[in-house]
């Protein structure tokens, strides 16, 4: 009875009920997302106690041994530290990809990705036990992807390592959550400076223990282009522009400080935003600084519009201009704006380079990739992928013994192994780890574009190498 | 005799303070700007930002006439949210995207005609040809928009034509990406004699040609609403459709035809991006229907001469606004605030003049 009465007279007053129902709606959805951001602040501390609170210490007890056999840890590496992973006989060892595989910045982390799954076929079992990737996750390229997708890893207590991410943005976001959960990260192509170290012995805002990497940091790239345009160019006066993204902001500002450094006048940097097409304004303020040079580490289509407009510009006629790798895809080479044009870029000449963990050079791993996916790779990191995997998979290696029939890995061990790493073969060249996780060989090189009818002959027109 | 003795209450006194505040911000940067193009030493040049740059005078002009071309574009999408809004009383917010498919007709008919050969030999026929296109395929998903998605609504609260075309948006945005694909699609090359500078105040020649296609089309569209019979139908649909129906006007037909034009105008704006810009994507309908929708406001909606205006004021405004107020005040990334220094026009005309610049104050009960 009550009831039909409530709706009896809410039937007059239909208008007042819609907007209770409404109002009643807001809030709870305001509450369910308040209710999430309260769950997210405690889901690291939880993760990062878990593996402590649930895994045994390694030395089992000797209960039912009649005699004191010999320790079963061999001389796998590390000392329980961070917890030891048993991973139960018939079961397999969990590792994950975290790259951006989908979105604009696709064409980046999908070689990552099979980077991975290219090295783990080839490196086969540890042990006896296989190595499952999971399900790829994907990081958006953005601090919020990476931070969902390192939720995700951590919650499996079972995972070692992950190999990613893609973009330096989600990596600041994902490597405090991975790192503290006991795991190791190993990134492919994360090149900011904050991750690791200034190279002079400071650590990078959002560098985390367990993070390495095998891409170059942008300080060299940095670097590697400021000499290029002050000494071989003979160029004084330059300006770059970045797009608001960690990694064109800091590539751009690691220009603008060694071309200072070694004598040149940095004119002015400029951001952009992503999807902005008119760049009159932003280039109008850099022509005010009549720079000689114009370095954008930005990518496609923002860069499509710089190179096309930057001549239009008064000031900026005669402006040299240069991009990195960023920059460096096919349908911007075969625009006659990017005749003429410099890229820097991590060095791919990796000729006969043998992986020491696999035995591959690239030309086989390419083959292997062009057979498994019918396509060539759409960026330049597969090789750092490759190698990142086969660097997780030796210290998984190094760091594991088998004991009744299981396998236990000591997550301090991994991370013992990977931080001496010291001189490791990998198709990219010869990988050591410094104490802030940077594992690559640090080789730049510049490129010339010459033509827009010939882009596979100025991918290889090597004009400048650094260091 | 309330309104005329309405008393000021604090929110009227908040409301002129911020009036105040905004347009002394204005002020105060423009002045240090005027000061630093008379003398970049001067001490007022340099109060708010010491490192102030100044502008060349040649480097102002290509701000102004890149601002002025941009504006034109928002102006011709303008008037498609104007017109419509003039005769339904909603927003349509599908319009950006109907500008969108007008770009992207232009990317693939020229890039074909490119294929051909067509393109080089014959260039300004091929992008009449271009233009003919990608106006009649705006046409039709404009015609077709409203009779799926807005008829069958007429009649129906504002509100419900407004969230549908905000779904019509995304599904027309998704239709292009599942059709064509996530990438760039590129116009084909421009000819030199097109792109480079004209000897006439250097201007580049496709921002010349933009002007005046625009100036072309606000022409026609001016003659069309002001001079023909089908005009002077649409004028009495927009004045009272009832009334309108009783003089034996097809109010539904009339609708149809407001919807054409409108979708006419996005195809022509969308091949003037296309000769800007050189590329499209499928999200590329969003920020520009956005920013055109403030045009149409600033101008004040409803009105067509004043969805021009407004798209002009926005277009010069966003490519002037960051260097010469920003960055004399010392605003740090000025060029990245562009687009909220856009939506910052609309703010402030709202704020001292709410029913935008030509906009005339409705009576309420009219609009409801």
């Amino acid at each position: 009875m009550n009831r039909f009465g409530f709706l009896k007279r809410s039937r007059k007053n239909r208008g007042a009920l819609t907007v209770l129902l409404a109002m009643v709606a807001v809030f709870s959805l305001l509450a369910t997302s308040c209710g999430n951001d309260d769950d997210d602040a405690p889901a690291a501390p939880e993760a990062t106690a878990a593996p402590e609170a649930t895994e045994e210490p390694a030395a089992p007890e000797p209960t039912e041994a009649p005699e004191p056999a010999p320790d079963p840890r061999g001389d796998a590496l590390g000392d329980g530290s961070l917890g030891v992973v048993t991973v139960p006989e018939g079961e397999s060892i969990q590792i994950r990809s975290l790259n951006a595989i989908s979105g604009p910045v696709a064409f980046l982390g999908l070689p990552n990705q099979r980077g991975v799954e290219l090295a783990i076929a080839d490196y086969g079992d540890i042990q006896g036990f296989s190595v499952d990737l999971g399900t790829p996750l994907d990081d958006l390229c953005s601090a919020e992807g990476g931070q969902a997708a390192a939720q995700t890893i951590v919650a499996d207590e079972q995972v070692i390592g992950v190999v990613g991410t893609s973009c330096s943005g989600a990596a600041v976001a994902a490597s405090p959550l991975v790192t503290q959960a006991g795991m190791v990260m190993i990134s492919p192509s994360n090149t900011s400076p904050a991750l690791t170290s200034d190279f002079e012995g400071n650590a990078g805002e959002s560098y985390n223990v367990g993070y390495y990497r095998t891409a170059h940091n942008d300080l060299v790239q940095g670097a590697a282009m400021a000499n290029f345009v002050y000494s071989e160019l003979g160029i004084s006066a330059a300006a770059a522009m970045h797009d608001g993204d960690p990694y064109t902001q800091g590539l751009a500002q690691a220009f603008s400080n060694a071309y200072e450094e070694i004598g040149g006048t940095t004119t002015g940097i400029v951001g952009i935003n992503k999807g902005d097409t008119d760049m009159v304004p932003a280039l109008t303020e850099l022509a005010t600084g009549s720079p000689g040079a114009l370095f954008f580490p930005i990518f496609p289509p923002e860069g499509d519009h710089v190179a096309a407009q930057a001549p239009t510009v008064s000031g900026l006629e005669g402006t040299q201009l240069l991009a990195a790798d960023g920059m460096l895809v096919d349908g911007f080479l075969e625009l006659a704006d990017s005749e003429g044009m410099y890229f820097s870029g991590p060095d791919l000449r990796f000729g006969t380079n043998v992986n020491q963990g696999t035995g591959r050079n690239a030309d086989q791993i390419l083959d292997a990739y062009q057979a498994a996916y019918g396509e060539l790779p759409s960026a330049a990191f597969w090789g750092h992928s490759y190698d990142a995997t086969t660097l997780l998979l030796d210290a998984i290696a190094a760091a594991s013994w088998v004991e009744d029939g299981d396998l236990h890995i000591d997550r301090a061990g991994v991370r013992q192994y990977l931080n001496a790493v010291s001189g490791y073969n990998g198709v990219t060249g010869s990988l050591s780890c410094d104490e802030f996780g940077d594992c690559a060989s640090q080789k730049i090189t510049v490129i010339f574009h010459q033509s827009a009818a010939n882009i596979e002959a100025s991918k290889n027109n090597v004009v400048y190498a650094y260091p | 005799m309330q309104l005329t003795t309405k008393q000021r209450t604090r929110v009227d006194w908040f409301l002129t303070f911020l009036r105040i505040a905004a347009l002394a911000l204005i002020g105060a940067g423009l002045l240090a700007f005027i000061a630093q193009a008379i003398d970049a030493n001067n001490p007022f040049a340099r109060w708010a930002n010491p490192d102030a740059l100044s502008l060349t005078g040649k480097q102002f002009r290509d701000l102004v006439v890149a601002g002025l071309a941009q504006g034109a574009m928002y102006g011709l999408i303008a008037l498609g949210y104007s017109m419509v809004y003039g005769v339904l009383g909603f927003i349509n917010f599908a319009h950006g995207e109907v500008f969108m498919i007008g770009a992207v007709t232009g990317a693939v008919t020229s890039s074909k005609l490119a294929e051909a050969g067509a393109w080089e030999s014959n260039f300004v026929l091929c992008l009449l040809l271009v233009v003919f296109l990608s106006m009649v395929v705006c046409t039709v998903t404009a015609v077709i928009m409203e009779r799926v998605a807005y008829r069958p609504l007429r009649g129906k609260p504002r509100l419900i034509p407004l969230i549908t075309s905000i779904g019509v948006s995304f599904f027309l945005q998704n239709f292009i990406l599942v059709l064509l694909g996530p990438g760039t699609k590129s116009y084909a090359k421009m000819p030199d004699w097109l792109t480079e500078k004209r000897t006439f105040l250097e201007i580049q020649g496709t921002r010349i040609l933009v002007l005046a296609v625009a100036a072309v089309a606000m022409v026609g569209l001016w003659y069309l609403v002001e001079r023909t019979k089908t005009g002077k139908a649409m004028r009495a649909v927009a004045e009272d459709a009832e009334i309108a129906s009783l003089m034996g006007i097809d109010v539904n037909r009339i609708i149809v035809k407001t919807f054409a034009v409108g979708g006419a105008m996005a195809g022509v704006a969308g091949i003037l991006w296309g000769l800007l810009f050189n590329s499209v994507l499928h999200t590329a309908g969003f920020l520009p229907g956005i920013k055109a929708f403030s045009a149409a406001v600033v101008g004040g909606i409803g009105n067509i001469g004043g969805s021009m205006a407004g798209g002009l004021t926005i277009g010069v405004a966003e490519s002037l606004g960051p260097l010469m107020i920003l960055e004399p005040l010392g605003v740090s990334g000025p060029s990245q605030l562009r687009d909220a220094v856009a939506f910052a026009v609309l703010i402030i005309v709202l704020l001292v003049r709410p029913s935008g610049i030509f906009g005339e104050r409705l009576p309420s009960e009219e609009r409801t």
